[in-house]
């Protein structure tokens, strides 16, 4: 069994590793938290908001979801979020019905525009959601429903 | 050694858009291959992106992005010239970074 101490040994080894190598620039090193391994699975937006420690979330017409009405493939659906809100920490990108239902988190920041667009893969029609996180902890989120023809998870 | 991005930063105004095409399986880990065993997950958990090397941003990802994925994404207050570069990094560990001139 790992002990923390064997833990924290062997991250440490890996990291000197990886930097003797000159595969990861050190900036890309130390720019992340830990990766967010239960915020992805998570099965609802309530649960995923509680457990990022925001508060309740609630529509607003301050946040925008773009994306398709009919997607003939689910394996590809273009999903945009923005918002013009000062003040935002993250933009989230949801879909309800996957598997899990949070896609990606955006981290904003001074340098960057609260505005993305990425392609993601739904199981099935459903509504998706582009939610931001403020500073204060309010959490506000858009919705639109999306019909996907043919499911983008294989079988 | 994963397969290069292709990356296009174009100024349009006050800020730059950047466009990233990524080259990855993105697999979920929720599909079966033709033998009917679990396909193990494989995907891009963590993303990042660098104006003249200061992080202008970071996001984190789920298997549910698309195969090859797409991000677009403006910074401001770039101008042409200007470097950006594009990390990504994923659940194997694997991690590949490609640099642009904004144009």
């Amino acid at each position: 069994m790992l002990n923390r101490r064997d833990l924290l040994g062997h991250s440490a080894k890996l990291a000197a590793l990886l930097a003797s190598a000159g595969v990861l620039p050190q900036t890309a090193v130390t720019a992340h938290a830990a990766y967010n391994t239960a915020a992805f699975e998570m099965k609802t937006m309530t649960e995923l908001v509680k457990a990022l420690g925001g508060s309740a979330p609630v529509e607003s017409k301050d946040v925008t979801i773009t994306g398709p009405d009919i997607s003939e493939n689910g394996a590809v659906v273009l999903l945009g979020v923005s918002t013009a809100l000062p003040g935002v920490k993250k933009l989230m990108l949801l879909v309800e019905k996957n598997p899990s239902v949070m896609s990606a988190m955006f981290d904003i920041n001074d340098a960057v525009e609260a505005n993305f667009s990425t392609r993601v893969k739904m199981s099935q029609s459903s509504l998706v959601y582009a939610v931001a996180m403020l500073n204060d902890g309010k959490v506000l989120f858009a919705q639109k429903e999306v019909k996907v023809t043919l499911g983008g998870c294989g079988g | 050694m994963p397969d290069p991005m292709r990356i296009r930063a174009q100024v349009a105004g006050e800020k730059a858009t950047v466009r990233v095409l990524m080259n990855h399986e993105m697999e979920t880990g929720l599909r079966k291959d033709a033998a009917g065993k679990a396909m193990p997950a494989w995907y891009i958990q963590e993303v990042s992106a660098q104006l003249n090397g200061k992080i202008v941003l970071t996001a984190e990802w789920g298997p549910s992005v698309s195969k090859n994925p797409f991000l677009q994404f403006n910074i401001k207050g770039a101008k042409v010239g200007d470097k950006v570069s594009v990390t990504w990094k994923d659940n194997k560990g694997e991690t590949r970074t490609d640099e642009i001139a904004v144009s």
